[in-house]
């Protein structure tokens, strides 16, 4: 909502300004004109920015979909562009859609980008693989802002490989109107009511899945005990016969066109959706959840290292920090922006759960080893593919049984035609 | 002689587009991580045999409706006046124009729960009814994305037969039953097999049609292979391995359906 009303209000602000400046005269205007941009970015230290002016450097920056403040509501900022008219270096920003789709990039080792923003546990695979590379916090003096408690936190324990850039929870968004369950007592168990058969959603992501059927059964999000995996997989082929389908983004529709009542999201999603179809309701359930960090780091094969921390510098500026997470909706780990943001919005305890709710109930992903990654995804591919009961017995026979036929008609149809030849 | 010439782009790019990355697949199938050679990715496609027998039979059913639904489209189609045939052919073509996730996208919104079918048959008096996330969604999807390609080569070995024949064979007193058995099927023959060859080849290794319309839970062997490339256990050996063993059961059923062909041509 919050994210309405800002455009309105830097609307008003721009057409009074407009407004003043017809009145002047022409060279007034373009004075005028000129604070304006200046005034819309203060940065803390201009001639660090100012280095590569004029080099023809140019950067390339990988980021998910819709993670960043592009300018395309009026009154925002365009945080790349900005960039470029700061610094003079060029940016190529591009998106992904999952940390293993970047992680398939790297490790291809097809395109070299500067500027990655991974999430906690592919950053700790990354470090443990060697494909991001330290960062030289000198040249990022802005990390200052970011909070202690996002500062070493397990995937990187001494944080020198990454710069947090956003974080968020993961809760259930579900329709008020039809699940007669009050706020209150909404926990993961929703998930497998059998009252709301055919209408929930899942991750298709089997970490994401898997974190949630531990935290009905009680494991750590980070198990790698084979039988805690197993329970867990089992937990899930339960869930399996009342799901409607497991989806990753078209969540966004299905929720919003009412063709399902739960599903599973991240918070700063959920907001999104919440504010297309207002009779859905988020909450974080009560006995715990996964505490997602993405964070900033520069690839082991980043053409232009400096360049790179240049921009992760600037995206911690506190201006910058604020205009990225007004227009993403998640939760920043940056003080200065934070504080920047309406009092609603800090107390809201979907985007920012008070401390000890995150102390306590919430976990972050770590990597888990090779074995645990394999069993995980076996499992995960096993519950899936398992059909339901009435159909798997028939379907192979028929099929053989088919082969045999098709084998026997072909046999016969060249004897046929062999005998025929003679003639 | 000097014709040859001619064929050397092509053939640059058969090798380096084709014939290259085919023995890279081979190459990564038969390989573990560390450069040996190795059985054991192509020992681990087994255990997805499951999902191979559904894509299998999945992609069958498709191929056995579009033959169904095709087959007289494309008769009468070939039978037409020849300025309607021009019109008629761009209506069959006229969803083709459309972007192939779009026309899969729209089929999401046409099934859902609260989607346009569901909400006539609600005004009609039925309950609504599980559409969207069941297999029959994702043959559907099949269908309706590949039978264009069943359409076209029908129609062209159709619209070649000529139409003295069908007078000969009704002038010698030839039901029409025996004219379709005798006449229609044998001559369309060529058209049969490579219609079924371009619905089969691409609805069996599909992953965007199963994972639109089949809600994640009718994995396929296409999604498989997705898995493995851009999923949580990233496992290109694993990957290649299952593509090689679905190109081999490709090459086998398109060599028995081959064996249909009276030409006894190569239409692969």
């Amino acid at each position: 909502m919050k994210n309405k009303i800002l455009p309105l209000i830097m609307a008003s602000l721009t057409a009074i300004s407009l407004f003043t400046s017809c009145g002047s005269s022409k060279t007034e205007n373009i004075e005028e004109d000129e604070e304006v941009s200046v005034q819309t970015l203060t940065v803390s230290n201009p001639e660090y920015y100012t280095k590569f002016k004029g080099k023809g450097i140019s950067i390339n920056v990988y980021n998910w979909g819709e993670y960043i403040s592009t300018g395309a509501d009026e009154g925002t900022l365009d945080v790349n562009s900005e960039f470029e008219k700061l610094t003079g270096i060029k940016v190529n920003y591009t998106n992904y859609a999952t940390n293993e789709e970047l992680y398939a990039k790297l490790k291809g080792g097809g395109a070299a980008y500067d500027v990655i923003i991974p999430s906690d546990y592919m950053i700790s695979k990354m470090i443990k693989e060697n494909l991001v590379q330290p960062l030289d916090m000198d040249n990022i003096p802005n990390f200052k802002y970011i909070m202690d408690n996002f500062r070493n936190q397990a995937y990187d324990p001494s944080n020198e490989y990454s710069v947090p850039y956003t974080w968020g929870t993961v809760g259930i968004i579900y329709d008020e109107t039809m699940v007669d369950i009050p706020e209150e007592d909404i926990d993961w168990d929703l998930l497998w009511n059998e009252d709301y058969a055919d209408q929930i959603l899942m991750f298709d992501n089997p970490r994401d899945a898997f974190a949630i059927a531990e935290l009905m059964q009680g494991y750590s999000l980070n198990t790698e005990n084979p039988d805690e995996l197993e329970d867990a997989a089992r937990k899930l082929r339960q869930q399996k016969k009342i799901v409607q389908g497991y989806v990753m983004d078209e969540i966004f529709d299905k929720m919003g066109a009412g063709d399902a009542l739960i599903a599973p999201y991240y918070a700063g999603d959920a907001l999104t959706i919440l504010d297309e179809n207002e009779d859905l309701n988020f909450v974080v359930p009560k006995s715990g959840t996964n505490l997602f960090i993405d964070a900033m780091c520069i690839p082991s094969s980043a053409r232009q290292k400096e360049a790179a921390e240049m921009y992760i510098n600037f995206m911690c500026e506190p201006d910058i920090a604020f205009a990225n997470i007004d227009y993403i909706c998640y939760s920043t780990p940056h003080q200065a922006a934070f504080d920047m943001l309406d009092e609603d919005v800090r107390e809201s305890h979907v985007s920012y759960p008070d401390s000890q709710f995150i102390a306590d109930k919430t976990t972050v992903f770590v990597n888990l080893s090779d074995e645990a990654n394999l069993q995980m995804q076996n499992l995960w591919t096993e519950m899936k593919s398992a059909e339901d009961e009435t159909t798997n017995k028939w379907l192979v026979p028929i099929f053989l049984i088919f082969c045999i036929l098709l084998m026997i008609f072909v046999l016969i149809r060249r004897h046929i035609k062999a005998k025929k030849d003679i003639f | 002689m000097k014709l040859k010439y001619f064929s050397a782009p092509y053939l640059v790019w058969m090798i380096v587009f084709i014939l290259v990355p085919l023995l890279m697949i081979a190459y990564f199938a038969f390989t573990s991580d560390n450069g040996g050679f190795t059985m054991k990715y192509i020992s681990d496609v087994g255990q997805y045999a499951n999902i191979f027998v559904r894509s299998i039979w999945l992609a069958l059913i498709a191929t056995a409706i579009c033959l169904v639904i095709a087959y007289p489209i494309a008769f009468i189609l070939s039978r037409m006046d020849k300025h309607k045939q021009g019109t008629m052919l761009m209506i069959v073509m006229l969803p083709m124009w459309m972007n192939f996730l779009l026309r899969t996208y729209a089929w999401m919104t046409l099934l859902g729960n609260n989607g346009v079918i569901n909400h006539i048959l609600g005004m009609v008096g039925f309950g609504p009814v599980k559409l969207i996330n069941t297999s029959g969604a994702v043959v559907l999807g099949m269908v309706y994305n590949y039978l264009p390609f069943m359409i076209l080569p029908l129609y062209s070995v159709m619209e070649k037969i000529d139409k003295s024949l069908f007078e000969a064979a009704s002038d010698l007193g030839c039901s029409s039953v025996s004219t379709l058995f005798r006449i229609v099927i044998p001559l369309s023959m060529p058209g049969i097999t490579s219609g079924i060859t371009m619905v089969f080849v691409p609805a069996i290794s599909t992953f965007i049609i199963s994972r639109m319309l089949g809600g994640g839970s009718n994995l396929l062997i296409g999604d498989l292979i997705e898995m493995q490339f851009l999923g949580n256990a990233y496992n290109p050996h694993l990957g290649a391995a299952i593509s090689l063993v679905l190109m081999v059961i490709i090459l086998v059923i398109m060599t028995v359906m081959n064996q249909f062909d009276p030409d006894e041509q190569v239409l692969m």
